[in-house]
């Protein structure tokens, strides 16, 4: 049976990177939208700045912080005991699942539909567990957990939406003075932006990069990332340098304080990015990872550390989808999107960023589209948006549902075909 | 690969067209004034010029009507209901048939307005004028609005002009009292139809005001729904 390893296992290896590269890559083409879209759209910044942003921000967040989710993806979803008589059975599915769900996610987008990367691994891992081992071999449990987050996540961000945008109405907006208020309180919101997304890298991302703080140790690195950044933003705001005539009309004050907040809106974004790069890289490595622990130990390894090159190769990958493919799909965004002012880019990116941030942490892969799509809900329930599509809305939730049960078909398919493949 | 994103689920604002919609009917009832004055003229070659300009531009305003129509399919989410939204296209269109209208029944009869009213008349009908220009400078605070999320200052100021507008309504309806009193001093003098004419010129002419009114009291219902 590990002959099979014996002999092709170097093979295996390799479509598993290359597998697993090529998910990397649509992860990146199809999910950078989600990260910067609303940024883009709403003029804070252009498209040459996004790409750089996301390249350097998704690659941090898949490194520093994607251990976590990897981990919950590779072991959590499939009773990985189920296949320790079989390995090579495991192998079989995890690079079946690799490829299974980068098909579906282009034939998805070629259906246009905006599709969710996690639940398409997540299906196809089902489908050639339940195929190659019994329906024993799945963890139900995390799997129903994974589905319950599908409903609580968009409600999450939702209300630190809504919460984000009414507080930003009630601080800057309606005050007596619009834009001074905006310049006091906005180094407030970037500092916050900064705490969260440093909380997370600090308390669940460094421990795979050896680096050990207690918990104490931990709020103090943030508190002082969140400070720099307040400052940064302080200083960022002065240049800026937007005159003060007297008595500008009130559409000219709401003008310059959307320009204060496209400074924030940055911030959002790589946020954002970074979140991104932390949750969906694991649904490229995940397999990957599983698979070449399996043939370097020649048995399922009981032990959860990632070869060092895994998260690197993952971020590479995505890195390289969104720079390539991705500007495209940015730049059919570009056109602006009417009524799309920053300090909603904002709210809603900023709600998204920081459910996925969290969710992240606690191990569960969640849907970045789903957690922005409910952003914008609660943004749009608090009066902020013109108008919203819920029928697009309605597509969106039915392409998540129909994802997981077509990628477990795909998965089986080409399960079966690995395994006579290799068996003969 | 057309890639469908979360930006598809913002639908285009139709608040942007509603403001071109207005800005359209302001620029429509503005012909109004050169019009009575070729009509005073007698010109009526320059009096339907002017018409055709009115008509023009009506024209202009319905196909923005529909367009606005259009893009406000039912699976639309907005921060006030749609159809209010519907309902304020609908008043402010409402206006710009009002100055076709009358502008056509004026040359149809090739109306004389008699010397004793021409004087009181341009000011009543620049009175109404005033107040479809104070509706549309309400209409282009819908941007603001959207802005401060319907709350708060923006609103209070809203709510403000509107009260103004109210005013102005109130002074064309003096005015129009003061016109009807000196048509009614000289209508022993005149052609009895030419009379009844005269004075639903004046009422379609007062009309205006009315219906920028309604424009703000639906405005005014929908910032109160919040």
């Amino acid at each position: 049976m590990i002959d099979v390893f014996v002999e092709y296992g170097h093979w295996l290896i390799s479509l598993s990177i290359v597998f697993g590269f090529i998910m990397a890559f649509g992860i990146g083409a199809n999910d950078v939208a989600n990260a910067l879209g609303t940024s883009v759209g709403s003029k804070a910044i252009s498209i040459k700045q996004a790409i750089v942003i996301a390249v350097i921000f998704e690659f941090a967040g898949a490194y520093l912080a994607g251990g976590e989710v990897t981990r919950t993806i590779r072991k959590g979803i499939i009773d990985q005991q189920a296949f320790v008589n079989s390995p090579e059975i495991l192998v079989f599915g995890m690079i079946a699942s690799l490829l299974a769900s980068g098909l579906w996610l282009i034939l998805a987008s070629r259906l246009g539909w905006p599709v969710s990367t996690t639940h398409s691994i997540i299906g196809a891992l089902i489908g050639f567990a339940v195929v190659g081992a019994s329906a024993e071999a799945v963890e139900w449990s995390k799997v129903i957990g994974i589905i319950g987050s599908w409903i609580i996540t968009p409600g999450i961000a939702a209300m630190i939406a809504y919460t984000l945008f009414v507080s930003s109405q009630k601080l800057i907006f309606n005050a007596v003075n619009p834009l001074e208020a905006a310049k006091k309180y906005i180094p407030y919101y970037m500092g916050l932006a900064g705490f969260i997304m440093s909380l997370v890298t600090v308390k669940k991302g460094l421990k795979h990069l050896g680096l050990n703080l207690s918990s104490s140790e931990s709020y103090l690195i943030c508190g002082g990332m969140a400070f720099g950044i307040f400052l940064l933003g302080r200083t960022l705001i002065k240049r800026q340098n937007i005159h003060h005539r007297f008595k500008q009309s009130r559409e000219q004050q709401f003008e310059n304080i959307e320009k204060v907040f496209a400074i924030l809106m940055v911030t959002t974004a790589c946020c954002m990015a970074f979140a991104h790069g932390s949750n969906d890289v694991a649904n490229a490595i995940g397999p990957l990872a599983a698979v070449v622990s399996t043939i370097e130990n020649q048995s399922i390894a009981v032990t959860t550390t990632l070869a060092w090159w895994i998260l690197p190769l993952g971020g590479a990958g995505i890195v390289l989808g969104l720079a390539t493919y991705g500007k495209k799909v940015i730049a059919t965004i570009g056109q602006g999107i009417t009524h799309l002012t920053p300090s909603r880019g904002f709210a809603a990116e900023l709600a998204a960023a920081s459910t996925v941030i969290i969710a992240s942490g606690t191990g569960l892969p969640i849907s970045t589209t789903q957690t922005l799509v409910g952003a914008v809900l609660g943004v749009g329930l608090a009066r902020g948006i013109a108008a919203l599509n819920l029928k697009m809305i309605r597509t969106i939730v039915v392409s998540w549902v129909v994802t997981l049960p077509a990628g477990a078909l795909i998965s089986i398919m080409i399960f079966n075909a690995l395994q006579a493949i290799f068996t003969i | 690969m057309p890639i469908n994103s979360i930006l598809d689920v913002f639908s285009k604002s139709p608040l942007k067209p509603l403001i071109e919609h207005i800005d359209k009917v302001k620029t429509c009832s503005h012909v109004l004034i050169p019009f009575f004055d070729a009509v005073f003229r007698q010109d009526w070659e320059a009096a339907q010029e002017h018409r055709l300009k009115i008509c023009h531009l009506e024209n202009e305003a319905d196909t923005l009507k529909h367009k606005i129509r259009m893009r406000l399919p039912s699976g639309i989410f907005m921060p006030v209901e749609r159809s209010d939204m519907l309902e304020l296209l609908s008043q402010q269109d409402n206006i710009a048939n009002r100055c076709k209208d009358l502008s056509g029944q004026v040359i149809g009869r090739n109306l004389l307005i008699p010397q004793v009213i021409q004087a009181d008349f341009l000011p009543y009908t620049q009175r109404n004028i005033d107040a479809i220009d104070q509706a549309h400078m309400i209409i282009n605070e819908l941007s603001n609005l959207l802005e401060s999320g319907f709350h708060g200052k923006e609103v209070e100021l809203v709510l403000q002009m509107i009260s103004e507008l109210e005013t102005i309504e109130d002074d064309t309806d003096s005015l129009q009292i003061t016109l009807r009193q000196q048509l009614f001093a000289i209508e022993a003098n005149l052609n009895p139809v030419d009379i009844i004419f005269l004075y639903k010129i004046i009422e379609s002419i007062g009309g205006l005001a009315d219906l920028s009114k309604r424009v703000g009291s639906r405005l005014e219902i929908m910032l109160v729904q919040a």
